[in-house]
């Protein structure tokens, strides 16, 4: 089957010709069945072990989601609540304003890839154009021996792709007519090793070998730009034979938090940001969903039971530079700044976590008419108005009939509509029970059930729903009795060993057959025994840092349960204390052997908690900082400071300033609704010492917090497997 | 207080009666420890219940069942494993079982300790019986043989799975010594 297909070793059975002794029948029977009953309740404790590990990570993974979700709410929230003499709404505007700055047409001009030059002295791949087959064999040569491609010739490929995708309508529609198979690939993340090994065993695209690849190429694996370059030149080569379909990860908004946008600016210094910003447009650019034979439908998340094929295919999908952003008003004149679209009922700081919800679902929406500010409209009028109130009041102000075309508040409706059909596609995930509601855990889109499907495919005439976005042990997945199917290409996804990586062969009769597989060698070789085990203690190591992060809060928690201050609380407590601080909702009981160790728990069911906690503090960061509580803080909340940071620095630099740098502090404050003093913050700068030149280096900066093991911890761990 | 009501009865009693009254302490303190381990048993349950219960809604897909059941250290053969699944499932099979319908069944299977555990011991047993020469290995086409012959026949997948960590590579054999108690050592995990 291929390189590294299954574990399972291929025995050569020699006849057996074991002496004259033979074991009675009977005997041999219940031997057999002893075994077998035992090795098949072991396979089930395994599997019990390995579903754990699974639940721990994902759900480490849809918090942060979750988490980056609400932060980016916050800023729209901000957005629309601050005026713009606030500082903070200043710091935030720029990043909702920048993308749209460059027109179509200046970006001819802009994009002046030929004033790059090329030295002699590089020594990595040349392109030529129009591509040929054998210059994108030996770019892809190139990436698997580590090169790196020119910035010249990746903004010349990434043009000439932004140019082709402009051409292409929102849904592809392919057909198996010629007798070919068609092969459909999930989420590569980056993994470009999983990439290379699927052209290794199902062939290069081609005329004969046509692909479906259904987004999620960025993100997380650390060779995300070079899976791009790859991709968008087989694009070039074979557009009718190539599809790549627009994932949630194609998006900028993601991309600072997930890894990509520092990926690129890590390996383009100078060229970097125009790189990103080339990026940008040509994600908006991505079809959304590719439809095979008009039976089989292929979209990255999902649907919901909103979804209008007719709709997606009618909207202009360039408009939605990223499905987190609801548009800008359209016909709005040049005094009116960037007011989003606010699905949201109050003003209230909770709004933030409001937000998550509404960020998909049909919550009433509000539309803030923007007057400046001494106008005589005030703010108070406007609150509280339901979406039709709304709706009627504009049309009056404009003198304008419901009918009309030119009506801006009928344009921002059907403009929420388009967007909430971009949001489900990309986001939504499907659900065993029938219904439709608010995919809350990830933040965006939907969770649909079988109902669901059962109508939108039966609706628009179709056998099938392909979908990505969420891993699968195996690499694939069907539900909802056979009619979605979710194809994840990505191997080793969480750590090694975590799940195989899958794609499609489709053919005419429309019967999908899986090729599965795993890179990395070593993971291939090892026992069902040994990748759980590895695994899990990766996982049990995830979770040990989030412990870690939330030391305070969990010791707060505890003391709620210990009011005579004993130091010590019972399992259950304990517990209830973890779930209520995290959040991720995982069987904490069953995990409690693995998180505690037998020196912090007695034998009746009560456990030591400040030694508990002390015993967390096996990792510390790479840097000595004074202020141990602030040193908590940053930890915990890394994800969303480097987010921010990114955020700010638009002109991707790398680089902000000592004022920008405080004033995220006062950002990430507020939002998490916490006090932070100057003083804390500017003893902490003084603590890095970046008074150099007045600007702070971002990665520098998030490098001093990256934790580091204890050699100790280590030596607690429970032996490894092998 | 109870307590102290039963003192002083007790004080005020004759001999036998004394002694009926002791078992009524032994009986009462029984059912406490009882309701102990109903309750830590019922709550291993529910763990291991929500571990597959990914919407929250407390149901598992029916093709989950049996997994969630051995895990919990219980060794049906696998026909007793398809009649617990056949009683769990509702009237109109949805492909889901439910939580309410698990946990009496569950607990009851698990106290009444049903189905005996199958100890390293034993397990060593088992395979001494099919090397009657006391070789102290066995070939792999021979276990195989047996294992996907004989009883409730191992799949493909599971003897492939099984071979792999059970054969020594150097030597090609089960040293199934080592083997029972390189997976036993698992346990104590």
């Amino acid at each position: 089957m291929g390189c590294g297909v299954t574990k399972s070793t291929q025995l050569q059975l020699k006849p057996c010709n074991r002496g004259n002794i033979s074991v009675p029948a009977a005997t041999a029977m219940r031997a057999a069945l002893l075994i077998q009953r035992w090795y098949r309740q072991y396979v089930a404790r395994l599997e019990m072990r390995r579903r754990c590990t699974w639940n721990i990570f994902q759900s480490i993974e849809y918090s942060g989601q979750q988490d980056h979700i609400k932060l980016y709410n916050f800023f729209g929230y901000l957005m629309d609540h601050f005026s713009s003499a606030n500082s903070q709404r200043n710091l935030v505007s720029h990043m909702f304003g920048d993308s749209d700055l460059f027109l179509d047409m200046e970006w001819e001009r802009h994009v002046c890839y030929k004033e790059i030059e090329v030295p002699d002295i590089y020594t990595g791949p040349h392109l030529f154009f129009p591509l040929t087959i054998s210059n994108v064999t030996e770019l892809v040569d190139a990436f698997k021996n580590k090169q790196k491609l020119h910035a010249r010739y990746v903004l010349q490929l990434l043009g000439k792709t932004w140019t082709l995708l402009r051409l292409m309508p929102n849904i592809s529609h392919v057909c198996t007519c010629k007798h070919k198979e068609i092969t459909i690939c999930g989420d590569l993340h980056g993994h470009l090793e999983d990439l290379l090994l699927i052209f290794y065993k199902n062939g290069f695209p081609s005329a004969e070998t046509p692909y479906v690849f259904n987004g999620d190429f960025v993100d997380r694996g650390k060779e995300s730009i070079e899976i791009l370059l790859v991709l968008f030149a087989f694009l070039l080569l074979y557009p009718h034979d190539v599809h790549l379909n627009r994932g949630n990860h194609e998006d900028h908004i993601v991309n600072l938090r997930y890894g990509f946008t520092k990926e690129v600016l890590g390996k383009y210094q100078v060229h970097g940001k125009m790189i990103l910003k080339l990026l940008q447009k040509i994600f908006s650019w991505l079809p959304l969903a590719t439809v095979i034979d008009q039976k089989v439908l292929i979209l990255h998340g999902g649907i919901s039971d909103k979804t209008d094929l007719n709709v997606i295919a009618k909207l202009e999908r360039h408009r939605f530079v990223s499905a987190l952003r609801p548009l800008k008003r359209r016909g709005a004149s040049a005094r009116q700044k960037d007011a989003a679209l606010e699905p949201d009922g109050d003003d209230e700081l909770s709004a933030g976590r409001r937000r998550v919800q509404s960020l998909t679902h049909g919550t009433p929406l509000r539309f803030r008419p923007e007057f400046p500010r001494h106008s005589v409209h005030s703010e108070s009028g406007r609150t509280g108005r339901s979406v039709e109130q709304e709706l009627r009041e504009r049309r009056r102000l404009a003198g304008l009939s419901l009918s009309s075309d030119s009506d801006p508040a009928q344009v921002l409706e059907t403009d929420a509509d388009e967007w909430k059909q971009i949001v489900d596609v990309l986001w939504s995930d499907p659900m065993s029970q029938n219904g439709c509601v608010p995919n809350e855990v990830r933040g965006g889109g939907c969770y649909w059930g079988p109902d669901v499907s059962q109508e939108v495919l039966d609706r628009h005439k179709l056998q099938l729903l392909i979908r990505s976005h969420e891993c699968k042990q195996e690499g694939y997945e069907f539900c909802h009795n056979g009619r979605v199917l979710t194809i994840f290409s990505a191997s080793n996804y969480y750590d090694v060993g975590s799940n195989r990586g899958a794609y499609i062969r489709l053919g005419p009769d429309l019967i999908p057959h899986f090729k599965q597989f795993q890179s990395s060698r070593s993971t291939r070789e090892l026992t069902l025994r040994q990748s759980v085990g590895r695994t899990e203690l990766s996982a049990l190591q995830a979770l040990r840092m989030q412990l870690f992060t939330h030391k305070s809060a969990l010791i707060h928690e505890f003391q709620e349960y210990d009011p005579q201050c004993t130091g010590v609380i019972s399992v259950k407590h304990w517990a209830a204390a973890v779930e209520k601080v995290l959040r991720l909702g995982l069987p904490w009981r069953v995990l409690r052997s693995q998180l505690v160790t037998s020196s912090t728990q007695d034998g009746q069911g009560t456990l030591d908690y400040h030694h508990w906690v002390n015993q967390l503090s096996v990792i510390q960061p790479s840097t000595e900082i004074a202020n141990t509580s602030l040193l908590e803080t940053l930890y915990k909340h890394h994800s969303n400071l480097e987010s921010i940071f990114r955020m700010i620095d638009t002109d991707h630099s790398g680089l902000i300033s000592f004022e920008e740098f405080r004033q995220t502090w006062k950002l990430l404050s507020s939002h998490l609704q916490m006090d932070i003093s100057d003083k804390a913050i500017s003893d902490l700068a003084e603590s890095i010492d970046f008074n150099k030149d007045g600007s702070i280096d971002i990665n520098e900066f998030m490098e001093a917090f990256r934790l580091v093991e204890h050699s100790r911890a280590e030596t607690e761990a429970p032996p490894s497997p092998e | 207080m109870k307590y102290e009501q039963e003192e002083q009865v007790m004080s005020g009693l004759s001999g036998d009666a004394r002694r009926v009254k002791s078992l009524c302490f032994v009986k009462f303190a029984e059912i406490l420890l009882l309701e102990s381990i109903i309750t830590e048993t019922q709550k291993r349950i529910s763990n291991a219940f929500d571990v597959f219960d990914h919407e929250c809604n407390k149901t598992v897909d029916v093709r989950e069942i049996g997994t969630i059941i051995l895990s919990l250290g219980c060794f049906p053969s696998e026909a007793e494993l398809h009649d617990i699944i056949a009683e769990l499932e509702d009237e109109e099979p949805a492909g889901f079982v439910r939580y309410e319908k698990f946990l009496p069944t569950m607990t009851k299977i698990l106290l009444e300790h049903k189905f005996r555990p199958i100890t390293e011991d034993l397990l060593l047993q088992a395979f001494k019986v099919l090397d009657p020469q006391k070789n102290g290995h066995l070939e792999p086409e021979e276990l195989t043989k047996y294992l996907t012959q004989e009883g409730e026949s191992f799949t493909q997948e599971e003897i492939d799975e099984m071979l792999s960590a059970a054969v020594d590579p150097d030597k090609n054999v089960i040293l199934y010594k080592d083997f029972v108690s390189m997976m036993t050592f698992d346990d104590t995990r």
